[in-house]
């Protein structure tokens, strides 16, 4: 009986890290958003918002926001189609937390007689469990588009299905080198894999065996958070996009869903080419240098580095996420549209094409 | 266990794939056919075909039914499809077909069932199906492949500037 | 468009230098602030309520009435500012001035602010220097139009704004916004 209880609370424990770690930075985005792009232009950022006078750089603004968007008027169209205007919010938040479960946050946890896998659900397709959410939160976007009963809310949703559909293709292809480079579709396997070393001493990191595959991913994976430069289905604005009839929070979960997507991307880009949970040199044991020199550590420090070192990159992925959204200017449809089906689809296609050759050429993984 | 999320399961499926053919709003129906698609995809995964569930959910329901819901906005803006349909009588054709299918299907279980069985999935499902599709399956699936592209060929005939 | 610009990547590679630069070299800044280099600045902004922009000294703010020594406003109700008012935003009722050297002085200037344009011509037009506008306030607001217009009473307890146009009295508020 004590066996499964703690299984139990094991499982749920995983659940609620990769929940608690997906929602407070996700949350914490609406500020970093401002706050990045404040200091990137010269200016200081919101700082208003204060408990007792205490204001701490702005941080309660998005506690304040929260507020606001609570109490505000929950409007509902007249002609909407009430029932899916009101799933749609929920449909887009819930596929964008749920996409985070396979990817890993750590190695293996070794307590009392157990091994804990660091992973909400350890799946072996599990990029492709990550990839499917991720395409499943157009839904959210293209009923809350057509339930508005409004036309510029329905042509939002068409672009952003339209541009959902091209940014997919151009995930799942870039994704295919990295599958066949690491021969497996599990998240952790790929992570594992990256721990070795090429010549000896450089990491055997996603970015420098698929760089292509990096740079294509990226590009369709910021596509996917529909975020400038490829915001044309919201197009705050001017264009108007699928949230036009939406208010309080049932917006802000709109805007939620974009920044917990944001965070998949990012997680995703980390487990794929940045090595996930790995610190380079650091093993099961500790340290081991290819200069020669080791240094022992305990289990527990060790685990703690791995997870530490994931939210370093996932954060670093985020900072430079946000960088792009606040530097370049947004693509028309048709240029999006052109640069996923001409642009990233055949570069892909050409990334696969030459890792099959190389691995060809060397017979194994090189 | 097993049993009740099985009938919990195909409860979903089933009463979603009512609801499409029942329902006469086209973007209620083809939402719940993306219900009927999540449902079907969690039965593969009680099976343990995590690949063939995954694979499910990200190519049919998230990006053929997008697909489908794309045209089904660009072409029937409205709430409901409104006037009598032109192509009524067609429907006498739908029964001889139904009943086709259903002894098909039906024809299908009962081989199934009676033979020695059908071999039990490999517990890595990408593996074990990539060798069947390249080897015992070889030729339908290249015979699909044909179809696509006999399929994109028309669209392309179809979508083709005409001249003068 | 060039070939290179139609590539894209070098071009948002360059935009991206450009804005990661700004950031790190403002973040750098802010650090210094916050560990005691007050001259370090990352940002331009200006933090509005506690900061105030530097004021041209020739800058039309909000008007005062000067007062003689004894008190009483310099004004002797002449007219002439309400008569050169394009905006018509003055109202002056006269009255006998208790020194009898002194001709007239206001029993009620009013000015409304609703309508004010800056203008200054009424400053220009005074003959006796009575009416400035260098108090340095620029924050008049109201719920109402009622609470828009400023009295005599208002107008002379205001005092010229000191060095860079910080204000010296504080700013009046309009009757409907007396809590």
């Amino acid at each position: 009986m004590t066996a499964t209880l703690a299984d139990f609370g094991i499982a749920f424990g995983r659940v609620a890290f990769v929940m608690m770690f997906i929602l407070n930075l996700g949350g914490l985005l609406t500020w970093v958003e401002r706050k990045q792009s404040a200091i990137m232009q010269d200016r200081i950022g919101a700082n208003r918002a204060s408990i007792f006078g205490l204001r701490i750089m702005g941080l309660f603004h998005p506690l304040a926001d929260a507020i606001k968007m609570l109490t505000k008027e929950d409007f509902l169209p007249a002609r909407a189609d009430r029932f899916l205007f009101k799933l749609a919010p929920f449909v887009s938040v819930f596929f964008g937390l749920v996409a985070f479960a396979s990817i890993p946050f750590g190695d293996t946890l070794r307590v009392g007689g157990r091994t804990i896998p660091l992973q909400a659900v350890t799946l072996n397709v599990g990029i492709l469990y990550v990839f499917a959410m991720l395409s499943l939160g157009v839904y959210g976007v293209m009923m809350a588009g057509w339930a508005s009963a409004n036309n510029y809310a329905l042509l939002g949703g068409q672009r952003a299905a339209a541009l959902m559909i091209s940014a997919e293709i151009a995930i799942g292809a870039s994704i295919m080198g990295v599958v066949m480079w690491y021969g497996s579709l599990s998240l952790q396997d790929i992570v594992r894999a990256q721990g070795s070393l090429l010549f000896g001493w450089i990491p055997k990191w996603g970015i420098l065996t698929q760089p292509l595959a990096f740079i294509l991913f990226l590009t369709a994976g910021i596509a996917a958070t529909k975020r400038i430069p490829f915001d044309m289905p919201e197009g705050e604005s001017e264009i108007i996009g699928y949230f036009v009839e939406y208010s309080g929070m049932k917006f802000g979960m709109f805007a939620m869903a974009d920044f917990l997507e944001t965070v998949v991307i990012a997680g995703l880009t980390t487990s794929l080419f940045l090595g996930g949970w790995q610190v380079p040199y650091l093993y099961e044991a500790g340290f081991r240098f290819p200069w020669g020199g080791t240094l022992g550590l305990p289990h527990l420090l060790v685990v703690l580095l791995q997870v530490g070192a994931f939210s370093l990159k996932v954060v670093v992925m985020i900072f430079l996420m946000m960088l792009i959204r606040w530097t370049l200017p947004r693509f028309r449809y048709d240029q999006a549209m052109r640069l996923g089906w001409l642009g990233l689809f055949p570069l892909a296609i050409l990334n696969i094409v030459l890792t099959g050759a190389v691995l060809l050429a060397w017979g194994s993984h090189p | 266990m097993g049993v009740v999320a099985f009938v919990v399961i195909a409860g979903i499926a089933v009463g979603s794939a009512l609801g499409l053919v029942a329902k006469r709003n086209p973007i209620h129906a083809a939402l719940f056919l993306v219900v009927n698609l999540g449902a079907v995809a969690v039965l593969y995964l009680t099976l343990g075909a995590q690949f063939l569930a995954v694979a499910q959910v990200a190519v049919y329901a998230g990006a053929i039914m997008v697909l489908f819901l794309f045209a089904i906005f660009v072409l029937i803006p409205g709430k409901e499809e409104t006037g009598p349909d032109p192509r009524r009588s067609y429907r006498i054709v739908a029964l001889p077909v139904g009943a086709a299918l259903l002894a098909l299907l039906a024809a299908v279980v009962v081989v199934g069932t009676r033979g020695a069985g059908s071999p039990a999935p490999a517990p890595d499902g990408v593996e074990s199906i990539a060798r069947l599709l390249f080897t015992d399956y070889l030729f339908p699936f290249e015979v699909t492949s044909v179809l696509l592209l006999a399929a994109m060929v028309g669209v392309m005939l179809l979508a083709r500037r005409r001249e003068g | 468009m060039k070939a290179a610009q139609r590539f894209y990547l070098r071009e948002v590679i360059s935009g991206l230098l450009l804005t990661g630069h700004h950031f790190f070299a403002n973040m750098g800044k802010h650090l210094a602030h916050a560990f005691g280099r007050r001259d370090a600045r990352g940002a331009v902004t200006i933090q509005y309520p506690e900061e105030r922009r530097p004021l041209a000294p020739r800058l039309r703010s909000l008007h005062r009435l000067v007062r003689r020594e004894d008190g009483s406003p310099r004004c002797v109700a002449c007219m002439m500012c309400e008569t050169v008012c394009p905006a018509r935003c003055i109202y002056i009722v006269a009255d006998e001035h208790p020194n009898p050297d002194i001709e007239k002085m206001p029993a009620r200037f009013d000015i409304d602010l609703g309508k004010c344009v800056f203008c200054g011509f009424c400053v220009e037009a005074c003959p006796e220097d009575a009416i400035r506008m260098d108090t340095g306030i620029l924050e008049f607001s109201s719920y109402s139009r009622r609470g828009m217009i400023y009295t005599k009473e208002m107008l002379m307890a205001l005092e010229p704004a000191g060095p860079n146009g910080v204000p010296r009295s504080p700013v009046p508020i309009p009757a409907d916004r007396v809590v």
